[in-house]
C-alpha cells in the first residue's frame, strides 16, 4: 500500500474520487497568429480509462493532441503528463515521459523506409538494450497482438492496406508498453467489422496492459462501445465531459445533434438490443 | 521514476521433486537485461518434476517481462516438467495468460536461392532487362509527350501555355544567375590556362581561338546541360515522384487526363526552350570572362579580342554547339520523368530515384556530346 501511494505521488495527483490523473491540461490557450483555436481549455484523463474525444471538424481536436504531445507551442497554461510538467521538465524527464507515451497518428506515420518489424523495433532499439532475438520475438508478439499475420511484419508500409497500416502503427505505438496512448481517429477508413475489431482490441489491451487511452474519434460505434468517458470540444474549450448519459443530458445544440441525430439513434437502438442478439449479428 | 532490476532465483522444492523460481523486481523491457543470461541458462537447464514460478515478488511487468515468463513456461513444458504460476497479482497473471505459447513464427525464407551460376548471372540479366525497360519507358514518355499534347478533349489547344511559361521561368530564368557566374569563371579559367601555355610559343593571341571554339562548340552547352540536369532534372524527378507516391498521377488518369501530357510535356517543352537560351547566355558570359582574363594576363585589348574572335569563329562553331542543346534538354527531361515514374511508396525510394535521375542525366548528356563530336568530325562540320 505504501509503495502504491508513493507511485501515485510520482505519477500525478489523485482527484476526489480517488482516481489518478495521468494527463492534466490546465488553462491551455493555443492560437495561430490572430486566430485563437483553444481558449483556456481544461481536461483531465484518468488512469485506466478510455476517453473518447469528439468535436466538429476544425474545432481543434488534432491541435489539442499535438499541443499535449509538445508538437505545437501553447500560449498559456500547463500540461502535466504522468505527473511531469512537460514545459518545465528537464531533457531527461521528458525522455522518460516520451518513453511512456504511444501515439497512433491519423495516417499511421510509419517510416516508409523500414519494414513493419523494424518500425516496431525502432523505439525498442532507442530505449531498451535487448538482444536482437528477443526484440524479434517481441516484435512478432506485438504484430500478433494487433491482429496482423506474421508475414505482414516483413512488409514495407507501402505494401499494406489502410487497415493494416493502422494496426501496424498501433503495434509501434505499443512497442514500449506505454502508460498513455493517443489515438487519432483509429477507426476512420476501416470497414465496420475492422473498426469493431479495432475497438475490441483497444479494450482488450486496456484490460491486459492497463493502458490509458486518449482517442480522438468520429466513430459513434467506438464512442458507444468502448469509451468510458467522452469529452466534447467546441467553442475553443471542452464543452462537456462525462459518460454517455451526460451527453444525452447536455443541452448544447451541437452535442444534441451529434448524440441524438439519426445516425446516433440507430447505433443506440442497435446497442440496446439484448446481448444474445448482438452476438448473433 | 526508477525501476528495480529484475531478478530470478532458483531453489529446490521441499521434498526434492521439483524446482521453484523466485521472480522479483520489475520485469520490464528496461530492467530484464541484467538477468537475461541467467534466465536463458535456467530456461535451457533441464528440470525434473514440477516447476513453480513464484510471481509474488514482481513489482511491475510489461509485455517483454511477461513474454519471458511465458517462454519459460513453454520451455519447461517441452522439457517434460509441469510449470505452474503461483502468487502474483491478477493483472500480471492475466497478461501472461493472454500471450501465445510460442512467438508467432516469422515467415520462412522464400524458396531456394538458386545455384551459384544463377546467383552470379541473375543480377546481370536483371540489370540488362531493366536497361531495356528503361529505354522503352523513355520512348513511351517521348511518344506520349508528343501525342499527349493533343489528348485533352475539352480544350482546343493541347498544351496549357501558362504551365509551360511557369516552367520556363523556374527552369530557365531563375537559373540565369548561376549559369552566368559559372560560365564566366569557366571562360576565365580556360583563357588563363590557355594563355600560360601559348605564351611559350609566343602565340598568346590564339587564346581567343581556343576559348571561342572550345566554349561555343563543347563546353558551353555541356556545362549548362550538366547544371540543368542537377538543378531541374532532380526537381522534375522529385515532383513527379512525390505525386506518384501520393496517388496524384492515378487521380489524373482517372479524371481522364494523360499524366504524361499534363505533367511531363510542359516540362519537356520548357526545358527544350530554356536550355538553348541558357546556352546562349552561358556563351556570352564565358566569352566575357575570357576577355577580361586575356586583357588582365596577356594585355589583349577588347578590340583585338573581338576582331580575333570574329576571324576565329564562324556560324558553324555557334550552330554546332546550339544544335546539341535541345537534344540534351529532351534527354534530361525524359530521364528525369522516367525515374520519377519509377518512384515507389517510400521516402527512401524517392531519394534513390532523384539521385539516379541526376547521375543518369549527366551521363547521357556527356555521352550525347561525345556522339555529336564523332558525328561532326565525320561530316566535317
Amino acid at each position: 500500500m505504501e509503495k502504491g501511494l508513493e507511485a501515485v505521488k510520482q505519477e500525478g495527483e489523485v482527484n476526489a474520487d480517488g482516481r489518478q490523473v495521468v494527463l492534466s491540461v490546465r488553462d491551455v490557450t493555443v492560437g495561430f497568429g490572430s486566430q485563437l483555436v483553444l481558449d483556456h481549455l481544461n481536461l483531465d484523463v484518468y488512469r485506466g480509462e478510455i476517453l473518447g474525444f469528439v468535436g466538429a471538424s476544425g474545432t481543434g481536436k488534432s491541435v489539442l493532441m499535438r499541443t499535449v504531445l509538445g508538437l505545437l507551442p501553447h500560449r498559456s497554461g500547463t500540461i502535466e503528463i504522468l505527473g511531469v510538467d512537460y514545459d518545465n521538465a528537464s531533457e531527461e524527464e521528458r525522455m522518460l515521459v516520451d518513453m511512456r507515451l504511444g501515439v497512433l497518428f491519423q495516417h499511421g506515420a510509419l517510416f516508409s523506409a523500414l519494414t513493419v518489424k523494424e518500425n516496431i523495433q525502432l523505439p525498442m532499439r532507442e530505449y531498451l538494450d535487448l538482444p536482437q532475438s528477443l526484440m524479434d520475438e517481441l516484435a512478432y508478439l506485438k504484430v500478433e497482438m494487433v491482429g496482423l499475420s506474421p508475414d505482414a511484419a516483413d512488409k514495407y508500409p507501402s505494401e499494406l492496406s489502410g487497415g493494416m497500416i493502422k494496426r501496424a502503427a498501433l503495434a509501434r505505438a505499443l512497442a514500449l508498453d506505454p502508460d498513455l496512448v493517443f489515438l487519432d481517429e483509429p477507426t476512420s477508413g476501416l470497414d465496420p467489422i475492422g473498426a469493431a475489431d479495432f475497438d475490441a482490441l483497444i479494450a482488450k489491451l486496456r484490460d491486459t496492459l492497463g493502458l490509458t487511452v486518449y482517442m480522438v474519434t468520429h466513430d459513434l460505434d467506438s464512442l458507444f462501445s468502448v469509451c468510458d468517458r467522452i469529452a466534447v470540444l467546441g467553442q475553443k474549450r471542452v464543452l462537456v465531459e462525462g459518460t454517455l448519459e451526460d451527453m444525452f443530458a447536455c443541452d448544447d445544440p451541437w452535442v444534441q445533434s451529434y448524440f441524438r441525430g439519426k445516425r446516433a439513434r440507430s447505433v443506440v437502438a442497435h446497442e440496446k438490443q439484448p446481448t444474445a442478439e448482438v452476438e448473433k449479428t | 521514476m526508477t525501476f528495480r532490476s529484475a531478478e530470478i532465483k532458483a531453489e529446490d522444492l521441499p521434498g526434492g521433486d521439483g524446482e521453484r523460481y523466485l521472480l522479483s523486481g520489475d520485469w520490464r523491457g528496461q530492467t530484464i537485461l541484467s538477468m537475461l543470461k541467467e534466465f536463458q541458462h535456467l530456461e535451457q537447464v533441464r528440470s525434473r518434476g514440477r516447476v513453480e514460478i513464484d510471481l509474488s515478488g514482481i513489482a511491475g511487468i510489461d509485455t517483454a517481462g511477461a513474454w519471458l515468463i511465458r517462454r519459460l513456461m513453454t520451455a519447461k513444458g517441452e522439457q517434460g516438467s509441469e510449470a505452474v504460476l503461483i502468487g502474483g497479482e491478477g493483472p500480471i497473471r492475466e497478461l501472461i495468460g493472454v500471450l501465445p505459447e510460442k512467438a508467432p513464427a516469422p515467415p520462412s525464407d522464400q524458396g531456394d536461392k538458386g545455384t551459384l551460376f544463377e546467383r552470379l548471372f541473375a543480377p546481370t540479366g536483371k540489370a540488362m532487362a531493366e536497361l531495356g525497360s528503361d529505354f522503352y519507358a523513355a520512348m513511351h514518355i517521348l511518344g506520349s509527350a508528343v501525342r499527349g499534347a493533343q489528348m485533352k478533349l475539352g480544350r482546343g489547344a493541347g498544351v496549357s501555355p501558362a504551365s509551360v511559361v511557369t516552367h520556363i521561368d523556374r527552369m530557365g530564368v531563375r537559373a540565369v544567375p548561376i549559369i552566368v557566374l559559372m560560365s564566366f569563371l569557366i571562360g576565365a579559367i580556360i583563357a588563363q590556362q590557355g594563355a600560360f601555355q601559348l605564351r611559350y610559343f609566343g602565340a598568346e593571341i590564339f587564346v581567343v581561338d581556343l576559348v571561342g571554339i572550345l566554349q561555343l562548340r563543347e563546353i558551353g552547352v555541356l556545362l549548362t546541360a550538366i547544371m540543368i540536369a542537377g538543378r531541374s532534372g532532380s526537381a522534375i524527378t522529385a515532383e513527379i515522384g512525390s505525386m506518384k507516391m501520393r496517388e496524384e498521377i492515378d487521380a489524373l488518369t482517372v479524371i481522364g487526363l494523360n499524366p504524361v501530357g499534363v505533367l511531363i510535356f510542359p516540362r519537356l517543352v520548357a526545358l527544350t526552350v530554356a536550355l538553348p537560351l541558357l546556352t546562349i547566355v552561358a556563351n556570352f558570359a564565358a566569352l566575357t570572362g575570357a576577355a577580361v582574363v586575356a586583357w588582365a594576363y596577356s594585355g589583349i585589348t577588347f578590340d583585338t579580342y573581338l576582331s580575333r574572335l570574329h576571324e576565329a569563329i564562324d556560324h558553324t562553331s555557334v550552330a554546332s554547339g546550339m544544335i546539341k542543346a535541345p537534344f540534351m534538354a529532351l534527354s534530361i527531361g525524359i530521364v528525369a520523368a522516367v525515374e520519377g515514374m519509377k518512384v515507389g511508396g517510400s521516402a527512401e525510394s524517392l531519394g534513390q530515384h532523384v539521385t539516379t535521375s541526376v547521375v543518369k542525366a549527366i551521363f547521357v548528356v556527356i555521352l550525347m556530346d561525345a556522339v555529336f563530336a564523332i558525328f561532326y568530325s565525320a561530316i566535317d562540320f
